[in-house]
Parts: structure tokens; C-alpha cells; sequence
């Protein structure tokens, strides 16, 4: 839309190229300033209730259809937790191993599909370029070599998730204590056959990546960065990890405000908080509070957080990003692209790694121990930090399910990025372009945020109805909480 | 020796033996006639009535109707086939079936009859019905939501297993299959009860299994309900 000089009141809806509904509303003040941004998530799911009674092995393949992005994300998630309920969480090398692949799939595809299909047209034609060409229709037209690429490199993840999972979206691979299939010999060697060429790719696209971020640094200090915590799980040894490994919190100076906690007590240490005007919550630290404990998730936080990365190729391009900062964290909000694409980098490295280790074919595929009632599972998913916990009855069915998304974690930051872009770019301007707004919209696409994922909750969000009149008087309001 | 009976089907000449149904028959001929609720081994009920066919114009059961000499019968016609769409069809609304999490998704036989008979989406309106689970069972899970009423399960128990474990109640919309005792953990039901194995779809299913069948390995994953029977398979959509 366009906002002339008499609108006080712009709603941006919905947010275009980001994984669900969501839509954003901007008041401005009688000097045209900017004196409220939010991000509302208009969309309402219920997963956290109308999983109650279905028999706990139904879990990791129910919750997966919160998203059709990163189902995978979910179902290795549900499936950790569903592991530990049967005592399977020591699974096989070979389960083990073919989950982590199914998961590093995930990566490589969710990756790639942002960066090409959401983001590029931004980076590539410029934040406020004619919008008919600010799309992928117009990288395709324009770059098509680029274009092709982008779709070669997702269906390689999503074949990778086919042959771990059975089935490309919503797969059935995780089962409680492992895994219902391995990997043939076929299967790895059709898969081998584009390693290289993708391995390339993602070379190239960190490339992309890293040089607008270092060109336009200037402009990057400035568009919806603030300093944060950040979230995200390492190895033992504080190597960047996906599927598991110990959660580590770090401050706005890099300081480790808790690491390795256990998983299983998440509670303690990440608390949400619901507000009336959106479905989403908003998680936060416990040991800092609501007003200070938030924190940011996903690629910039994980290469935040994590010291080293395990493959040659992605370590260093971690050590060239960190050097941007000397070491420090990085907040740009911007910054997300380059980080999303060294994972992307690390993530077919790793696939490369596990296509060669023979473990993958083993028959040994399922363990279960002693039986629990009530599990955590915490793993990394394209978008952040992901915790799905579940408590069971005696007749195995769930009788309560709680989780926080990715998305949900970035909360905070997604409202402040929109607040800080929305006073620097439209505060004052006579006439308020869709390429300004576009400008809100480039802010939130950086955080890839996945809307239907994050507003899974039923029965516990607060909702404000507020009825007004033509002339902006406020004429009723009806509260539930 | 009896004599053997000869009779038609779709104008295909096919000799049965006397006291065989349309059903049995014609499955010895390899002609495949769709069902549900007829499971061989069992006695034949006519439930489902998903096995209809037409003899001398007029709709007829084919798992409890005999052959008779020159009996003209119509199968794999136009006519037919949509009879049994529609059956299909409101088998899916009547109760709540996703197959998209459900863990019989591959092996379930209405599944298969949908895919067969391609059916996207039902065209009635869903009823979502609201139908009690039993879980109390260490080894068994009852799913009412997905049950079809075909009473295979009835049948199994009484006829295979000796015992008397389930029972239909109610009338008409109402009727659901229920257990002999309070809930399914009281009867005398065992894993291994041959029962358990007689569901068509995933209404009854033993605990702790789940998915543990990979996609691709399932018995409809590469050819539709019915190739078993028949010469020749048709190409399977699923």
C-alpha cells in the first residue's frame, strides 16, 4: 500500500515471501513519527491441544504437519522426546547417523528456499525496486542460471529427506528409539552423484551471502540491528550443532550466561509470556526476566554461539564473519543471510561426510530402555532453537504437549527490528511508498520466520477486541485472558 | 463331483462351484470384486456393502449372494463403480479419518479403495462424529473414530479365537462396536488374538508399533488393493 500524508494508521498484511499469515501495523504520531510497530501472527492452530489422547508413537508424525517447511524439524524434535518416553534416547549409529542426514536435508532445502526464493529478490534487485521484478518470477527472468540452481539445490535436500524419511514432505522415518529404515547403497550412491556440484553451490551462495553483507555493512549497522542474546545448541566441546548437544545462552558481549543445562529442564531456564495482541508468545530467559531475558535464535545465533564449526568449510567462513566483528557477536539483522548460508555450507559437508560412512546401511535400527512419563526434546531447526515437550499417562496417551518454536523465540526481535526500520525509514516522510514498507518487510524475511509454526496454542491466548468508529474513536473492547 | 455352475459376469463366461458366493467365486476366476468387511476365513456379513454388484438389474451383496446357473451379474461397470464411489465416499465422512498421521496410512484397505477408485476428497459433508478411544489396554489401542462397523473384528473374535471380546451396540447412527466388560483392558483380549488383526483400517491396532513399515515397503505403497487377485495389476496411483 501507499500511505498518504492523512494516514496515521498503515497495516502491512499480509507480510509477503515469509512462511505463513502475519501482518504489521504502524501508528504514527500528528508529527507523522513513528509511535508504535508490531508484528500481529493473524493465524491460529491447535496442536498443543488436539494432540491430547493420541497415543505418544503418533507424535513425531502428527506434529510435523505444524509446517510443510521444516517438518522434518519437528518430527526429529517430537521424535527425541518420544525417544527418551521408551527409553531409546542411546540410539543406534545407524539410527543416529540417518536422522542426522534426514536432518542436515532439512537444512540444506529450508536454506536454500529462503535465501533464493524468499530473500535474493531483495538483495539482488534492491529493497525498493519496482515490486514486479522483486520477485522470484523476476530472478528467474533475470538470473536464470541462478534461479535453476536454486531449485536443483532444493530438490537435492528434499531427495535427501526422501530416503531417510519415505517420503519428501511429512515423512515417517523417526520412530520412538530410531529409525524404520537405513540407507541402500543405491539410494547413497544417487545421492553422491551431485555432492560435488553442491557442495559448489553452496560455496557460491555464501559467496553472495558474505559479499552484500560486506558491501553494504553501513547499511546493515543501521537496519533493524540492536544488540541481543543468543541462543543456540553446541557440542561439548562448543562445536556448532543441529540435532543435539547441550543449549547454550550468550550475552550482548558474548559472555556464556548458561551452557549444557539439562534439556529435560528447560523450564528453568526459558520462560514465555503471552501478550493480547498476538497468537505468538514471547519466550524469555528466566535468570534475566521478561523485560531483559530475550534473545534471538537461528543462524546468527547459533554461529553466535558456537566456537567452531566441524567441517573445514564452514569454520572458515565462521572465522571471516567473526573477524566483521573481532570476534564479538554480531547483531545485524542482516547478518542472518550470511550466517543461514555458511549452515547451508556446513550442512552439505556434513551430508558429504555421513553419504561415506558405512554405518548408514547397518540393520541395527531401534532401541528401547526403561519406560518414562514425561520427556523434552530440544534440537536445532533451520529457523532456531526448538522444544517440544510431552507428558504421557499410563494408556501411553498425551496428555499435555508444550512447545516453543523457533519463530516464537524470535519474537521480540522480529517486533524490535520492525520498530527500529519502521522509525529510520518512515518517520516523517511525506509519502510512505510500498518500497519503504518493503524496507518492515526485509526486516522481518531476515529472521525467516515460519508464522503457522510459531501460533500452534489453543486455549491459553489472551485476545483483545477492539471496536472503533470511523473517526478512530475507540467505541468497545471485549478482553478474554 | 458337484456340477459346476456357470454364470456371467460382465459377459465373461465363469464356472463356480455350487454353495460359493458371487464374491468367492470370482475371485477364483481372478475378478476383482471390491469388499471391506469380508475377510476369508470368516463368515460373510454384508456389511459394508462396498462389494455390490448388479444381477438381473438389481443391487445385490456379492460376499452373501450364491451363484446360480446363468446368473448375469454386473461388475466393472460405469453404474456399479459409482455405487461403491459413493459407498467409499461415505465410509470416509460417516467417521474421523486422516490418513495423514493415521499409522495404518499404506496398509489400510479403505485407504486403498479410495486410492483405487480415486477418490481425491469426499463429496459429502464430513459428520465429525464424536467417538470414544480405549486405550486402557497394556498391548492394544481402540480408535473408534476410524471404525467402519464391518465386524470383522466381531466375527474374528467369536469365530477364530473362541472368545466373545467385542459386540456391536446401538441403532443406526448410533451403532458402534463395543467391549465385552467396561473397557477393553476388563475382557479377556490378547495381542495375539487373531481379532487384532482382522481390522481393515486403523481402528483396532496393537500398541507400540506405529510406523514402524517404511514408506515404500507398505502392501499399497506399489500396487492397489485388488492386483493380488486380478491378471492383470493396474498401475497404482499411490
Amino acid at each position: 500500500m501507499v500511505a498518504t500524508k492523512n494516514t496515521n494508521h498503515i497495516v502491512i498484511e499480509p507480510v509477503t515471501r515469509v512462511e505463513g499469515h502475519g501482518k504489521v501495523t504502524i501508528h504514527l504520531d500528528e508529527d507523522r513519527k513513528v509511535d508504535q510497530a508490531r508484528l500481529h501472527i493473524v493465524e491460529f492452530r491447535g496442536f498443543e491441544r488436539f494432540i491430547q489422547d493420541r497415543p505418544y508413537w503418533e507424535l513425531p508424525v502428527i506434529v510435523q504437519r505444524l509446517c510443510g517447511i521444516c517438518p522434518v524439524s519437528h518430527h526429529l524434535c517430537a521424535a527425541k522426546a518420544v525417544d527418551r518416553l521408551v527409553g531409546g534416547e542411546n540410539l543406534t549409529p545407524t539410527a543416529l547417523k540417518m536422522r542426522q542426514l534426514m536432518h542436515f536435508g532439512q537444512f540444506f532445502q529450508s536454506h536454500v528456499l529462503h535465501f533464493f526464493h524468499l530473500c535474493s529478490p531483495d538483495l539482488l534487485f534492491g529493497f525498493d525496486s519496482d515490486p514486479l521484478q522483486r520477485n522470484v518470477v523476476g530472478i528467474s527472468t533475470k538470473y536464470p542460471e541462478l534461479a535453476k540452481q536454486a531449485v536443483l539445490m532444493r530438490k537435492f535436500g528434499q531427495e535427501i529427506i526422501k530416503h531417510t524419511a519415505g517420503k519428501k514432505i511429512h515423512g515417517t522415518g523417526a520412530i520412538p528409539g530410531g529409525i524404520n529404515k537405513n540407507l541402500t547403497i543405491q539410494e547413497r550412491d544417487e545421492l553422491l552423484t551431485d555432492i560435488e556440484q553442491m557442495l559448489q553451490w553452496a560455496r557460491d551462495a555464501v559467496k553472495i551471502a558474505k559479499d552484500y553483507t560486506v558491501e553494504n555493512l553501513e547499511l546493515a549497522k543501521d537496519f533493524g540491528s540492536f544488540e541481543s542474546h543468543h541462543v543456540g545448541l553446541v557440542t561439548p566441546d562448543g562445536t556448532h550443532e543441529i540435532y543435539d548437544g547441550g543449549l547454550r545462552a550468550i550475552d550482548t558481549d558474548g559472555q556464556i550466561i548458561f551452557d549444557h543445562m539439562d534439556n529435560q529442564k528447560y523450564l528453568d531456564y526459558i520462560v514465555e509470556e503471552v501478550k493480547p495482541w498476538s497468537y505468538m508468545k514471547f519466550p524469555f530467559i528466566k535468570s534475566l526476566g521478561a523485560e531483559n531475558g530475550w534473545y534471538r535464535v537461528g543462524p546468527l545465533s547459533r554461529v553466535n554461539a558456537c566456537d567452531q564449526f566441524g567441517t573445514p568449510e564452514a569454520e572458515a567462513e565462521r572465522k571471516e564473519f567473526a573477524a566483521v566483528t573481532d570476534g564479538r557477536p554480531n547483531h545485524l539483522t542482516l547478518a542472518y543471510h550470511w550466517t543461514r548460508m555458511i549452515e547451508t555450507l556446513n550442512a552439505v559437508e556434513r551430508i558429504k561426510e555421513l553419504l561415506h560412512d558405512p554405518d548408514l546401511q547397518g540393520d541395527d535400527l531401534m532401541v528401547k530402555g526403561e519406560r518414562r512419563q514425561e520427556a523434552v526434546g530440544i534440537i536445532e531447526a533451520p529457523r532456531g532453537t526448538l522444544f517440544h515437550h510431552y507428558r504421557i499417562n499410563e494408556n501411553d496417551q498425551v496428555v499435555m504437549a508444550n512447545l516453543i518454536v523457533s519463530t516464537t523465540s524470535n519474537n521480540t526481535p522480529m517486533n524490535m527490528a520492525v520498530t527500529r526500520v519502521a522509525e529510520k525509514y518512515l518517520s516523517g516522510v511525506e509519502e510512505i511508498t510500498e518500497g519503504l514498507l518493503n524496507h518492515v518487510e526485509v526486516a522481518i524475511r531476515a529472521y525467516d520466520p515460519c508464522l503457522s509454526c510459531a501460533t500452534h496454542a489453543l486455549g491459553q491466548m489472551p485476545l483483545t477486541i477492539d471496536l472503533y468508529d470511523c473517526q478512530g474513536n475507540l467505541l468497545d473492547s471485549k478482553s478474554k485472558h | 463331483m458337484n456340477q459346476p455352475v456357470t454364470f456371467f459376469i460382465d459377459g465373461q463366461v465363469i464356472q463356480g462351484q455350487p454353495g460359493q458366493t458371487i464374491l468367492e467365486a470370482a475371485q477364483d476366476a481372478r475378478v476383482y470384486i471390491p469388499r471391506l468387511c469380508y475377510r476369508e476365513g470368516l463368515s460373510n456379513f454384508g456389511a459394508c456393502r462396498v462389494c455390490t454388484v448388479l444381477v438381473n438389474d438389481k443391487p445385490v451383496a456379492a460376499c452373501t449372494t450364491p451363484i446360480t446357473e446363468g446368473m448375469m451379474i454386473e461388475n466393472d461397470t460405469e453404474r456399479v463403480q459409482n455405487y461403491r464411489k459413493d459407498l467409499i465416499d461415505m465410509l470416509f465422512v460417516e467417521g474421523n479419518h486422516f490418513c495423514m498421521f493415521c499409522e495404518k496410512s499404506g496398509n489400510c484397505e479403505l485407504q486403498a479403495l479410495a486410492y483405487r477408485f480415486r477418490i481425491p476428497a469426499p463429496k459429502y459433508l464430513f459428520q465429525f462424529p464424536q467417538r470414544e478411544i480405549d486405550a486402557s489396554h497394556p498391548d492394544i489401542f481402540i480408535d473408534r473414530n476410524r471404525c467402519i462397523l464391518c465386524g470383522r473384528c466381531v466375527r474374528a473374535s467369536k469365530e477364530l479365537d473362541g472368545k466373545n471380546v467385542f459386540q456391536f451396540v446401538g441403532r443406526g447412527t448410533e451403532k458402534r462396536i463395543a467391549v465385552n466388560a467396561d473397557q477393553l483392558s476388563d475382557t479377556d483380549a490378547v495381542v495375539t488374538d487373531q481379532a487384532m488383526d482382522a481390522c481393515p483400517v486403523g481402528a483396532i491396532l496393537k500398541k507400540h508399533i506405529g510406523y514402524t513399515i517404511p514408506v515404500g515397503k507398505r502392501v499399497y505403497d506399489h500396487q492397489p488393493i485388488g492386483a493380488d487377485i486380478e491378471d492383470s495389476a493396474v498401475a497404482s496411483d499411490t
